[in-house]
């Protein structure tokens, strides 16, 4: 895609290393967002833990594995927001919800990987329909589907319920906890975004994940490598719909219902925003821009009402901010701070040299 | 012309030709890249491809390796018929290439990419768990970085280096696993004189089991690095000899190396 940049370099790291060294490596920042994220609960309150920073990770989720695609693979896929939803009405279908008639009633642990099952098993099959195709005409064959499973869930009643969709769906209670309640709901959704943001770094360094930045910098060298450039983004699909399929049943679980709009084209392209915003070329990136996207969307429509403009204009200020976004720094939000960051140690390595010049004093 | 054994059906088996072309033609449309190219090249025989721009050499390399098929002909490797593989197999066999225009993954380290070419040619290359750091293939990528004088660089950013350190890492990349035969596709383009003396060398230095065709325009390195030339003309051989032969030889002097482009 020659729009977007999504050349991304993992860290360049030894390919193992000690615990020690692990700790050593994290900079200042991670430690503080780690333990700001841990105790998060004692300083927020309901609406934030919940609408604001569990509904962010959910939603960092599904945009991290786009950005697992479009970052190491330069796939882009539209398609990861379907593959949420679809992970997200199974769980309603085989699970339970106010839809008796269809709801199977299955015990959430059979739910939970059959749902996530199915979901990737599809992410993977639209891969392999649409991965022969490079840039522009991913991007459609990817939206065709997404769209087809829209009218699908709108006009189906017999497994999807059509329009009205299912409600009544509720997070299961296990291990005495009740995981519908805001705070166990918090660490449940950074726990699982946690876990699949380290396993997308690890595997960024792994054999495979290299090999798909290499089918990114350069396909053809790639096969001249003795790789297999489709089945390695085929796979990439399935790996990366996985990390979807979860993302979906949290999803559900976060709603307590889903109808056709969780799938529409509207989200379908917010995941695009938020990955794009956040910037493609790290795995923290979907996160920064889903919680972006998250409080544009809570908040801007007080604010333009407190200007004493139409508040239904949200869209508008989503809009701009994307726009402002990417004509500023085509690597998201991501790139401006890497960007701020080599500005001023640049700056501080001058500072120190010019001290050294002018023998400061000590 | 013993030393160059060609347009010689094949022998008994047991003695298959590293490469074997037979009728091998390329269209683009009406245009005819490759017209009947019919070439043996034996296990360990070192040649040099010669001809003008146009002349269909790097199309040739393109359909050894299967970047794009031929439109029709035979191509063997090692005795086998290759003709319907797609690159990667061709390349697991043991044939390896480099590019004229470098191609490299500009958005890896020198290392990784060192490393892809260790692994495309070796089991999992599926795998999702990093390598522990006694690794055969970190090993071997990391001795292969040492062959071709980039150890201090080894993680820079490939888009970073300068041409000179990039062409050499495409010549890394090709000797990666265990190559049976190379093509090099003007290796020495762009190279300061000095970078051309240690590409002789590490041409020269190379295990003497492993052959190669090597595309270039710098007769200085091409004949001192090949026993045997074949000349390309319009997408036709035109002349096979050896080196001493060919240089001597007045139809090819005309043609390319003094003819101009009249």
């Amino acid at each position: 895609m020659a729009v977007i940049d999504t050349r991304t370099t993992g860290e360049r790291v030894p390919a193992s290393e000690g615990l020690a060294d692990w700790v050593a490596r994290r900079g200042v920042a991670f430690w503080i967002v780690s333990t700001l994220l841990l105790v998060m609960p004692l300083l927020a309150s309901p609406f934030w833990l919940g609408q604001i920073f569990a509904y962010s990770m959910i939603l960092g989720l599904i945009a991290l594995s786009l950005m697992f695609l479009a970052g190491y693979g330069g796939v882009v896929s539209l398609v990861q927001m379907t593959v949420a939803a679809l992970a997200g009405y199974l769980v309603a279908i085989l699970g339970d919800s106010a839809i008796t008639q269809i709801s199977l009633k299955w015990p959430w642990w059979a739910v939970v990987p059959v749902a996530v099952f199915i979901a990737a098993a599809f992410g993977t099959l639209s891969g392999a329909l649409s991965v022969r195709t490079e840039g522009i005409y991913t991007i459609m064959i990817t939206l065709a589907i997404a769209s087809a499973f829209y009218y699908l869930t709108l006009q189906n009643y017999s497994i999807f319920n059509g329009f009205s969709g299912f409600n009544g769906i509720v997070p299961p209670v296990f291990l005495g906890i009740d995981w519908g309640g805001t705070v166990a709901f918090y660490y449940l959704c950074l726990g699982c975004a946690a876990l699949a943001y380290g396993v997308v770094i690890y595997v960024s360094r792994a054999p495979f994940g290299l090999a798909l930045q290499g089918t990114r910098d350069n396909p053809r060298r790639m096969a001249a490598l003795g790789f297999d450039v489709v089945a390695h983004r085929v796979a990439a699909y399935a790996f990366a719909s996985v990390i979807a399929g979860f993302a979906g049943v949290l999803l559900v679980w976060f709603q307590r219902q889903i109808s056709p709009g969780t799938a529409g084209v509207g989200p379908v392209v917010d995941m695009l925003i938020i990955a794009v915003v956040g910037g493609l070329s790290r795995p923290i990136g979907p996160f920064i821009g889903a919680l972006i996207y998250v409080l544009l969307r809570t908040f801007s429509l007080d604010v333009l009402e407190g200007l004493g403009l139409d508040g239904k204009r949200y869209q508008l200020v989503i809009g701009l901010g994307f726009l402002i976004i990417v004509l500023f720094s085509p690597n998201g939000l991501i790139g401006i701070w890497e960007r701020l960051r080599e500005r001023y140690r640049r700056n501080s390595d001058a500072r120190a040299s010019a001290m050294r010049v002018g023998g400061g004093a000590p | 012309m013993s030393a160059v054994p060609q347009r010689e059906p094949m022998n008994a088996a047991g003695s298959a030709n590293a490469l074997e072309l037979r009728g091998v033609s390329r269209l683009f449309g009406a245009l005819a890249a490759l017209s009947d190219v019919t070439l043996s090249v034996r296990p360990g025989e070192r040649r040099a491809v010669l001809g003008s721009n146009g002349a269909g050499k790097t199309t040739l390399f393109n359909c050894i390796t299967g970047d794009f098929g031929p439109s029709s002909g035979v191509i063997r490797f090692f005795g086998e018929d290759v003709t319907a593989f797609p690159p990667q197999e061709r390349i697991r066999r043991g044939l390896r290439r480099t590019y004229q225009i470098s191609s490299l993954f500009a958005g890896l380290s020198v290392i990784d990419n060192v490393y892809l070419a260790c692994r495309g040619v070796s089991r999992n290359r599926f795998s999702l768990l990093r390598p522990r750091r006694d690794d055969a293939l970190t090993y071997a990528a990391e001795s292969l970085v040492d062959a071709v004088h980039l150890t201090a660089v080894k993680d820079r950013l490939v888009g970073e280096l300068a041409y000179g350190q990039q062409r050499q890492l495409e010549i890394a990349l090709a000797l990666s696993g265990a190559p049976r035969f190379i093509l090099f596709d003007e290796p020495a383009a762009g190279l300061s004189p000095t970078e051309r003396r240690d590409l002789v060398h590490i041409l020269t230095g190379l295990p003497g089991h492993i052959g190669y065709i090597i595309i270039e325009h710098d007769m200085d390195v091409a004949l001192r690095v090949v026993e045997s030339v074949t000349m390309m003309h319009n997408g036709r051989i035109f002349k096979e000899g050896r080196p001493e032969e060919i240089e001597s030889d007045s139809e090819v002097q005309e043609l390319y190396l003094g003819g101009g482009h009249g």
